[in-house]
Formats: structure tokens, sequence, C-alpha cells
């Protein structure tokens, strides 16, 4: 996903495949640091700060109760809808991620509980297609509010997503509305969303679903954004500021409530589902 | 498009004809008739085998009907109101009262401009924040009185930018469609020129929603998906048909509910005509939409959106991509409608 490597972001690494190594160079500082504290300190640089991707296991673990996550999500995959070929197939890329990933699509939704709070939470992994949001995902989304609402539990939602998945035309643009639409139905019975926006978090995602939490949190290091760098100069040729679409710039213009540290983001969770206790 | 050029050559030169043979008594009555059966002949060539880019380009250009044409044409009285009550008021989006047949209803459309003071003023079409929060003010106010409301879409795409992000540019689309998700007034939107992504569908959740003909919508420009997918910006063209954006294509996936006929070579040839296929569907599918009790238009709006998606059950990969290859390309498009099931639904 070369359109996220821009320099002036927080840069982040993607692991393209695991390897047996036991250190690894931080691309950020280009310090050699052990793998296994890498780990420890949420996948953070120990010696920069700098912070790398979660993939959906390790971003589940890191937040809800040890051994609590119950996966529920829909036995369904893409399936190709337009037929589409670019310079590869639709069919050949989703083999790959699929393959990559060990998961069907770039979102796993269980139920699950943080500090015994039982929540549905639904996670996305950027390493799937760029966390591109086709009919799956958008499905998946659904499936997790309509099981909150079974449940009379809150909905959580930790978006990591370049936006709307191009292959799957019109079909993904309307994965928008569908998210939009379950989510009123999750308003009416009167259950919390909270929205975790986290690097990164831009177009038809962002536009959508993620930015419709009751509490939108963004993990520090996030980016937030409608238009890719890359969309806004090729349209429109404007100047950008350093600090554009980070989390900085999101919260000092009041599109979230809260930044947090990967490393708080579970007591963060847990102290606010403590104000929901009596609504779910 | 040079062959374009061409047919309006022709066109220009059978009116200079008819000049001359109404002023010199010379009767060129049956070169005339001769040249004009030719000109169709040849203008129904060209356009009944476009390209899915072809279609881009008239939807793009710049001498097709946009929404105040529609307005003046298609409603009575348009009464415009103004501002989203935060920022200001967006220019590239209007909304306002209007009567068509004879009934209220709140238009909300998108505007491009053609001049170049104009696409200054209108942002070549692109829409703002403060345009959706004004869209959303406006379709509530439809709601306290039970409006329906009628979208025109036509825009590039949302305006993108340090200002647009500055003021939540993803939240007020976002917004837009919890929205009219749950509006409890009639919504029929028409992709009028060019659906441009979130921009477009911002104001396009929809009980119903109409194209015209050469119009497209699309999850991303044929330009941008080049960039993107193909690494190329010359694959626009592939690019554009790869995303199956036309009108046609839409209608066959069962995305849309239907596609209005236009002029020979484009609704820029004939605004009326453009007009007069269109007022009635509008007509008819509010008088559809209304005699519906409010819960059940809602829950069937609820139900559309619900079941909108393409997917197979997990591991029947194999079996579905080998199958796939089976299938003549004339019967993929059955093979996408049938996909289009959701199992849900």
């Amino acid at each position: 996903m070369s359109i996220f490597k821009d320099k002036q972001y927080l840069r982040v690494n993607v692991d393209k495949a695991p390897d047996d190594s036991l250190w690894m160079k931080c691309k950020a500082c280009g310090e050699l640091v052990f793998k296994r504290r890498v780990r420890e300190n949420s996948n953070i640089c120990p010696s920069c700060g700098e912070y790398f991707f979660l993939t959906v296991e390790e971003r589940i673990e890191m937040l809800v109760d040890a051994d609590s996550f119950d996966n529920i999500s829909k036995s369904i995959e893409a399936d190709d809808p337009l037929h589409f070929v670019d310079r590869t197939s639709y069919q050949d890329r989703i083999e790959k991620a699929q393959g990559l990933t060990g998961l069907p699509d770039a979102i796993v939704v269980g139920r699950a509980t943080i500090t015994q709070s039982p929540v549905v939470l639904a996670v996305m992994d950027f390493r799937f297609i760029g966390g591109s949001m086709g009919s799956v995902m958008g499905e998946q989304i659904c499936h997790g509010m309509e099981t909150a609402i079974e449940d009379r539990c809150p909905f959580i939602l930790v978006s990591s997503s370049g936006g709307a998945r191009l292959q799957e035309g019109l079909f993904s643009l309307l994965q928008m509305a569908k998210t939009a639409a379950v989510r009123a139905k999750l308003a009416e019975a009167g259950l919390p969303f909270i929205s975790i926006m986290t690097y990164p978090t831009s177009g038809g995602v962002q536009a959508s679903i993620a930015s419709l939490g009751d509490i939108i949190i963004a993990e520090r290091g996030a980016m937030i954004g409608f238009a890719g760098r890359r969309v806004i100069q090729f349209t429109i040729a404007q100047e950008l500021p350093a600090d554009y679409q980070t989390d900085a710039f999101a919260f000092e213009h009041g599109a979230i409530d809260r930044v947090v540290q990967r490393a708080n983001m579970r007591e963060e969770l847990s102290s606010l589902l403590g104000f929901f206790v009596e609504v779910a | 498009m040079s062959d374009e050029r061409t047919l309006d050559l022709l066109e220009t030169k059978i009116e200079e004809l008819k000049q001359l043979n109404a002023m010199d008594g010379i009767d060129l009555s049956g070169e005339i008739t001769k040249l004009e059966k030719k000109l169709v002949e040849l203008r129904r060539k060209l356009y009944s085998n476009l390209s899915d880019w072809e279609r881009v380009k008239i939807a793009r250009n710049p001498k097709r009907p946009y929404a105040l044409d529609y307005i003046k044409l298609m409603f009575d009285g348009f009464y415009e109101i103004h501002g989203d009550r935060m920022i200001g008021d967006d220019r590239a989006l209007l909304t306002g009262l209007a009567q068509l047949d004879g009934r209220t209803v709140m238009l909300v459309a998108q505007q491009k401009g053609r001049t170049t003071e104009e696409n200054k003023e209108r942002y070549f079409g692109m829409t703002r924040p403060q345009g959706y929060r004004k869209a959303v003010r406006a379709m509530k106010l439809a709601e306290r009185f039970s409006f329906p409301v009628v979208t025109l879409i036509d825009t590039p795409g949302a305006y993108p930018g340090v200002e647009s992000e500055a003021s939540n540019i993803g939240g007020a689309i976002a917004e837009s469609l919890l929205a009219m998700s749950q509006l409890r007034t009639p919504i029929v939107s028409v992709v009028i020129g060019e659906g441009g992504s979130g921009g477009a569908l911002a104001i396009g959740l929809a009980d119903r929603v109409l194209m015209l003909e050469n119009a497209v919508y699309s999850v991303i420009t044929p330009e941008g998906a080049a960039a993107i997918l193909w690494k190329e910006k010359d694959r626009s063209q592939e690019a554009a048909a790869a995303l199956q954006l036309t009108a046609e294509h839409l209608l066959q996936l069962g995305l849309i509910d239907g596609v209005i006929p236009e002029p020979l070579g484009g609704a820029h040839k004939d605004f009326a005509m453009t007009v007069a296929a269109l007022k009635p569907s509008v007509v008819g599918l509010l008088d559809e939409l209304r005699s519906l009790g409010i819960d059940e238009l809602l829950d069937a709006r609820f139900r559309r959106y619900r079941a909108v998606g393409s997917f197979r059950e997990l591991g029947t990969s194999h079996e579905a991509s080998s199958s796939d290859e089976k299938v003549s390309s004339e019967n993929e498009a059955d093979a996408a409608i049938i996909s289009n099931d959701s199992p849900d639904a």
C-alpha cells in the first residue's frame, strides 16, 4: 500500500510475512530491536516509540479479557461480483490476502468481555487488501451490530482501513449506506457504539460507520481523514500541512473525542464501558 | 470525441443548406432530407456502441443539463433555502422547496458550474461539509411536513482538501447517510451526470434510485482506479469498463431501479426531451411511495440496504471460480445478478 508510505505521516511497518528471526530493524529509527521486547511493548518500538501494525489476533488479545473472545464471524468470503481484473485478478488478490493473514477477509467479529463487561467487538486487519471495505466487511459489521442488539451489549469497532474496496465497485460504496442503516437500529435499541480509529481510518470507512460512533477514540498515531494525500494533490494540488489527517489534527478540529496510547486502550474501554453498565 | 464533432459539423451544414433553401428558392429539400437521414443514422451508429469510457465523457460533458436546468424545466417555483446554520452556504449543493406536478417536494441537488467564474463559486461541483449539513437540515425540514425528498446527484466527488477535513467531511457524509436511512418521508434519487463516490452516495441513500442513460456512478473515478490499481493513469478506459459504472451495468447488477433514456447523442442534445422522459418516472415513483405507510416505507428502505452486497459461503471459492470460467460473457451479467442475492435477504 504505497499510498500510505508518505514520509510526513507517522510511519508504520507491515510485516509482509512472518519470519523466525529474533531481531527486527525498526524502519523509523533504524535501531535493531529484540522482537520479543517489541511484542511485550504493545508492538511499539522500545527504542523510538514507533507504533507497528497489529494483526487482528494481536489487537483482540490486547483489548479483551484473556480467552474471552469467541469468533462469531459469518462464514463468508468475497465472490467477485464484477469479475474484476486489473494488473492481477481480484480473485488472486483475495487468495493472496487470505494466505498472508489466514483470514477470510479484512475483519473479524466476536463476542468478548472487557473487565467482565460483555461486548461485541469487530476488528479490521490492514494487511488484507488495505483493510478495505467490500461486501464481506459490510456484512460482518452489520452482523456484529445485530448480535450486540440481540445480546443487549455495546458494540466496539476497531478500524484500520484505506476505504472502500475498489474491486467490488458500487457494491463496496453501498456498504457505507448499509452499515449506516444498521447503525441506526443499534441507536434505536439504545445500545452504545464505541468507534476506535487506528492507522489508517480513511475513505469510505471514515465517511460512514467509523464516524458514527457514540464515542470516537483514536489510537495515538492514527491517520484519520476522508481523501488521501495523493487524491488531494492529484485533484486540487493543494499544499498540505505536516500534521494533516493526524490524530492531533482530528482532535483539534473536533472530529474525535479522545486520543489514547495503545498500551492504555483496554483500560480506557474498561472505564468507558463502566458508564454504560445500566444501559446495556 | 472527434466523431461527435464531425456529426455536429454535418448538422451545421444541414442548417446552412436549409437557410439557402429558404432564401434563393432553389429546391434542396431532397438533399436535405437525405442528409438528415444520414445524420440520424450516423449518430445512432456512433451512440449505439458507446464504450463505458465514452459514457464517462458524456456524463462529464459541460453542455449536459445540470441540476438548475432540471429545476427550471421539471419543477415549478423553486424556493431556495440557504446555509447549514454553522459554517456557510455551499453553492455546489442546492436545497429548496419546489412543486413537482402540483405537489411540494424538497430538492437536494448538486450543481456544477459552466463558466470559470461559476466553477470557482461551485468548487467544480464538489460538495463540502457545509453542503452535506445543509442537505441534512433540508431533509429534516421536509420530514416535518411530510414533503418527499428528490435528490439530483452530479458531482466528481466530495471536496477534498484541508478546509474540508478541518470541518470533518467524512463525518458530514456519514451523518447524512444515517439521517437518510431514518428519514420518515419518501426519497427518490436521480444520478443526472457524475455519481462520484461517497460524495454522491451521501445524498443517494433513497427508496428509489434512477440514473440517466449516460450517467455514471462509481466507487472511484476511472482515473483514480487506474492510478491506484494499474499504477498507470492512461489505463482509465480499462478501469472504466472494469468498474461497471454505467447505468446499464448497475441496473443489471440490481443496484439501481431504473434507467432514463436520453436523446440520441446525450441529454445535452435536447433538454426538453430528457426532462420529458425523467419527469413522469419521478412523479410515478413518488406516487407509489406516498401510497405506502411510513413504517412500511422505512422497513422497505432498511431491507433494501441491509441486503446489498455480494459474497459467498466460505470455502466455495474453487468450484465457483472454475465454474465462472465456463460462463460466457453474455451470461456474466445474469451470474452477477444471482450472486447479488444476499443469503440474508
